[in-house]
């Protein structure tokens, strides 16, 4: 009795020193990376490269999602307005929970499933390989040539792709609202002007800008400490390390939502 | 070729991105050149309860300028509210401004009834006539309470 009591308890201190020892590596992960952004020049070539990848590539899925995204919207709000006879008011909502909250959030999911799932297959495979070894051994600064450009491009491109979510979401609400139920244009696309400040744009992209930086930060360093974090390794570690990266980004991204939604409203 | 392609792929993303963000920021969010050389009036009201800053004033039911600051005068207790308007709008001196509410819940708005006097105001004077916000249950409770002292 005592000895289970005993196991358990040990592994509950396995569990506690793990969680801070990865938060740690994570912090220690993140510096490594900026710091390579003032010890060797700008890695723009790279970069680019990683914004077709991470940005452009993605702009269909973010259209059509946006698009979908937008239309349910105001789908669901025309449904519960016109029970208050306030239908005026279809505009002001989508605009508001597509600029403010969902946009980011959406955009930022899409971004995890089709961008950092692969970051973080194709690092822990890297890894795996034994390339950041070689790359050490010919004096090629890992973090300055793999890590730098990805996370660069993830910041460059979640804001962007977040402001065209809007746009395209924007747009499907007005071809549900407008087009489908016949809410008059003037009150849908003037009420969306009265009613969003330039504070909320500006959250949205506080937002989008963080959530670009927690994804790939997460992604790339679930990647690169396979060998340390994983118990096991080859095809199964990856796999492991890729499914513990799209649930920790996704779930650190919706608790830095709410700390900047906290802090900002 | 390859390599200009990418670099064009990805102007072109930038470019749309940048676009929808402009198209975010300046026509919804209405980020407009209200500079600090345009026409400016402050008004001070007894409550400007439910007033935001970015609430829009109304001349004639038409939008004209927008709330730009409020605070509190901590000498008088008087809210002091900075309006900004539209190029070529000049008040009269006696303008009346009223903070009004659109609809039953919605937002508090500033309803400007221009004055006829031929003295304007100029860029910084004080707008003197104001009415503050109604509050309903402020009506209420005085009707309620001005009808027991009648049958007392």
């Amino acid at each position: 009795m005592l000895a289970v009591i005993k196991t358990k308890i040990e592994h509950l201190g396995d569990v506690g020193i793990n969680l801070v020892e990865s938060s740690g590596r994570l912090g220690v992960f993140l510096f490594n990376i900026l710091a390579r952004l003032w010890m060797y020049r700008f890695p723009l070539e790279e970069t680019i490269k990683q914004v077709l990848f991470i940005g452009a590539k993605t702009v269909p899925l973010i259209l059509i999602s946006g698009l979908f995204t937008g239309m349910v919207i105001a789908l669901q709000f025309y449904d519960t307005l016109i029970r208050f006879g306030s239908v005026e008011l279809l505009g002001a909502a989508v605009a508001m929970s597509l600029i403010r909250e969902l946009g980011p959030v959406m955009a930022a999911l899409m971004v995890i499933a089709r961008v950092g799932s692969a970051t973080c297959a194709e690092i822990g495979i890297m890894r795996n390989e034994q390339q950041f070894d070689a790359l050490d051994c010919m004096a090629i600064d890992s973090y300055h040539y793999v890590m730098l450009p990805r996370l660069l491009a993830a910041i460059i491109s979640v804001p962007l792709l977040t402001a065209m979510f809007d746009t395209f979401g924007i747009g499907g609400g007005y071809i549900v609202g407008v087009l489908i139920h016949g809410v008059s244009d003037g009150a849908y696309l003037v009420g969306m002007a009265d009613t969003i400040v330039w504070n909320d744009v500006w959250m949205g992209i506080i937002k989008s800008f963080l959530f670009g930086l927690v994804i790939m930060w997460v992604c790339l360093a679930k990647g690169f400490y396979l060998h340390i974090e994983q118990k096991q390794s080859g095809a199964v570690g990856v796999s492991q390390a890729t499914t513990q990266a799209v649930v920790l980004s996704a779930v650190l991204m919706l608790f830095v939502d709410y700390i900047v939604s906290s802090l900002m409203l | 070729m390859k390599k200009m392609n990418v670099n064009f792929i990805v102007g072109l993303f930038i470019l749309f991105g940048m676009g929808s963000m402009a198209y975010l920021s300046v026509t919804i969010a209405g980020v407009s050149g209200y500079s600090d050389d345009s026409y400016q009036l402050i008004a001070k009201f007894d409550s400007s309860s439910g007033l935001k800053e970015g609430a829009f004033i109304e001349i004639a039911g038409v939008k004209a300028g927008k709330v730009t600051n409020i605070e509190l005068d901590k000498e008088n207790f008087e809210s002091v509210a900075t309006f900004v308007f539209e190029h070529g709008v000049i008040l009269a001196e006696d303008t009346i401004a009223s903070i009004r509410t659109s609809g039953i819940i919605g937002d508090k708005f500033v309803k400007i009834s221009p004055g006829a006097s031929d003295d304007l105001l100029k860029s910084g004077d004080e707008i003197i006539e104001t009415e503050s916000s109604i509050s309903i249950e402020e009506l209420v409770s005085k009707y309620i309470f001005s009808s027991d002292t009648d049958n007392e």
